[in-house]
């Protein structure tokens, strides 16, 4: 990273938190357009957790495929192996089963392992580690073997990579007590919820989107400070409406955002949730917009049967049937494998027009 | 753990104890504590490797090629393997170590390999070959450590096609004239063949129509009984499977 560079010329390697914030300063507010407006892509959202992360407690180590000497398959490891050695960055073999194993029997023994899968595709090679070797250690030895393992890496859709590297996983690991399911959408909900999965005592899976790495999003002081972190099981109003309530994660949101634009031209007023915690789910935050407009829209990348929309349409009949006005509705992935061919793909993924067309249906303004 | 034996109890899942166990010994080596870990398993759990142990045990007909160009994307093999030498990893399946490089060397080591296979069970074969290019685009500068002289002497020395016409050569199959005219020929002509082949293909794949939106919903099973399936908006796009 340009910063920290410069920092080892400056300073000659000593790395505190609060040096390392004033650079962060620095290098961003040479890019800012409007005067005291910071951005910062998603990447150096994550880049910039782990190190703190890192820097603040000697447990925490990086482990996983071309972290290294590679500077990370889509670059969210740069510099962190010059910057701490391979005693805390860890290049591993291509096997998940392997050393996703040894990461949670690391976490057994109290260190605080952040595993990185190419992809959550991957992560199936693993997936008896992270399910019956993590999420229920606590509960199964009675509170006396925890987890503090994190499992990050993108999930969902990128462009044309198919079937077999397209899959959304959130509503997998979802369903499991003893996780916790993380899915970050702007710069700060990467900063704040990456640095809250590894300080966690439980074993958490955090999924990224490889499409928003390279996106840049406002960001404030305040998540800037290498103290800041977002709460676990909490979800965002990215904006506010009284007409239809729109749930989603991850990319989706943005999607949503422009659904909302489309729905205000036609005097439909929509609130946006952003999830940010899968599991914990913020029924609370849901069912309480829900029963301001009456009207849920859920929408999420996945396969549709058994998915995270199902969950909150399920939780939304449950608690606040009487509020409904309309049906629950879900806009989610098409119910079959990715397609290859790019007209395909996009007709498997949910689009604005997709949204906003469920919306006005809830609304009763279809056609 | 709380009454401090160290005892990290029984584990559910046959196999999954033993990257467990070497789990808790990285932590011991992390924190420099110079104590070790046993972690133990019977004969039923040494068998929960999916390869060696059991295609050994049915004597299946399967040969195990192993391409050794000696990079894993960005990770040389002596980072990711305490032991490269792949074809020794079989324990009860013999192994044998080729020269990929070589034309005759790898057709022989196949013709005795499938023999063996066929009579014997499995086999692997691992053929010793060489990365000239990195992995990808995005690639860290340096990543790929072979300099260009290196790429050239292993051209010189070890090119597929450069040993054959050596040994052409050698043998006097051919002088050397020949054998320029008959490479300028074959090259021009092969080359132009296989261009043309390969820009008709593009060309052809080019042409082509992208796929019938009806053809999001085909090949989702062999027998669908008819059950639904949806595009992202399940009140606008539905199909039945065949």
């Amino acid at each position: 990273m340009w910063g920290i560079l410069r920092r080892s010329a400056v300073d000659g390697g000593g790395f505190s938190a609060s040096s390392l914030r004033r650079t962060r300063f620095s290098l961003v507010s040479a890019r800012s357009y409007a005067a005291g407006s910071k951005e910062m892509t998603v990447r150096d959202a994550l880049n910039s957790a782990i190190d703190e992360e890192m820097s603040a407690d000697p447990k925490v180590f990086v482990m996983g495929e071309e972290v290294g000497q590679y500077q990370g398959a889509y670059k969210i490891t740069k510099g962190l192996l010059e910057k701490y050695g391979p005693e805390r960055v860890y290049d591993t073999p291509i096997t998940e089963a392997g050393f996703t194993g040894i990461g949670v029997g690391a976490a057994y023994a109290g260190l605080k392992p952040v595993v990185e899968f190419m992809t959550f595709n991957f992560s199936m090679q693993a997936i008896d580690h992270i399910i019956n070797s993590a999420a229920k250690s606590n509960y199964m030895s009675a509170g006396q073997i925890n987890v503090p393992i994190a499992f990050r890496g993108p999930n969902g859709a990128a462009a044309g990579v198919g079937a077999q590297h397209s899959q959304c996983y959130a509503a997998w690991y979802a369903s499991v007590p003893g996780l916790k399911v993380l899915a970050p959408y702007s710069a700060e909900d990467a900063r704040g919820l990456l640095k809250a999965a590894i300080r966690d005592p439980d074993p958490v899976v955090f999924l990224e989107n490889e499409l928003l790495y390279g996106e840049s999003f406002p960001i404030s002081e305040e998540a800037l400070d290498s103290s800041f972190c977002l709460p676990i099981g909490k979800a965002k109003i990215e904006r506010e409406g009284k007409d239809v309530t729109i749930t989603t994660f991850s990319k989706m949101v943005g999607f949503a955002l422009k659904a909302a634009e489309k729905l205000a031209e036609e005097g439909i007023g929509a609130e946006v949730i952003n999830l940010r915690s899968i599991r914990p789910l913020d029924r609370a935050t849901i069912n309480a917009s829900v029963r301001k407009t009456s009207r849920l829209v859920t929408v999420e990348e996945g396969f549709p049967q058994h998915g995270v929309c199902a969950e909150i349409c399920a939780s939304v009949v449950e608690e606040s049937f009487s509020y409904l006005d309309a049906p629950v509705a879900r806009i989610a992935g098409a119910d079959v494998p990715m397609p290859y061919a790019a007209n395909l793909e996009r007709l498997a993924l949910p689009q604005v027009e997709d949204i906003v067309r469920a919306a006005k249906r809830a609304c009763y303004r279809s056609k | 753990i709380s009454d401090d034996s160290s005892f990290y109890g029984g584990h559910g899942i046959v196999g999954a104890q033993v990257p467990l166990g070497c789990g808790i010994a990285f932590a011991q080596k992390y924190a420099k504590e110079e104590a070790v870990t046993f972690a133990m398993y019977g004969d039923g759990a040494a068998n929960q490797g999916q390869l060696f142990e059991y295609i050994c045990l049915w004597d299946l007909p399967s040969i195990l090629v192993c391409e050794n160009n000696h990079y894993g994307m960005g990770t040389a093999d002596w980072r990711a393997a305490k032991s490269p030498s792949y074809y020794k990893r079989g324990d009860y399946v013999p192994g044998l170590k080729v020269d990929g490089m070589d034309a005759f060397a790898v057709k022989q080591a196949c013709k005795l390999a499938k023999e063996h296979a066929l009579k014997n069970g499995p086999i692997i074969l691992e053929m010793d070959t060489y990365r000239y290019h990195g992995h990808s685009m995005s690639d860290p500068v340096g990543a790929h450590t072979f300099t260009r002289d290196d790429i050239s002497g292993v051209r010189q020395e070890r090119d597929p096609i450069e040993r054959i016409k050596k040994l052409v050569l050698s043998h006097d199959l051919a002088t050397e004239k020949e054998l320029k005219d008959f490479f300028i020929n074959l090259n021009i002509d092969m080359e132009k063949e296989i261009r043309k082949e390969i820009d008709d293909a593009i060309a052809k794949a080019k042409d082509c129509p992208m796929p019938e939106p009806s053809e999001l919903f085909t090949n989702v099973y062999v027998k669908g009984f008819g059950t639904e399936s949806f595009g992202a908006d399940r009140k606008e796009v539905k199909a039945a499977l065949p």
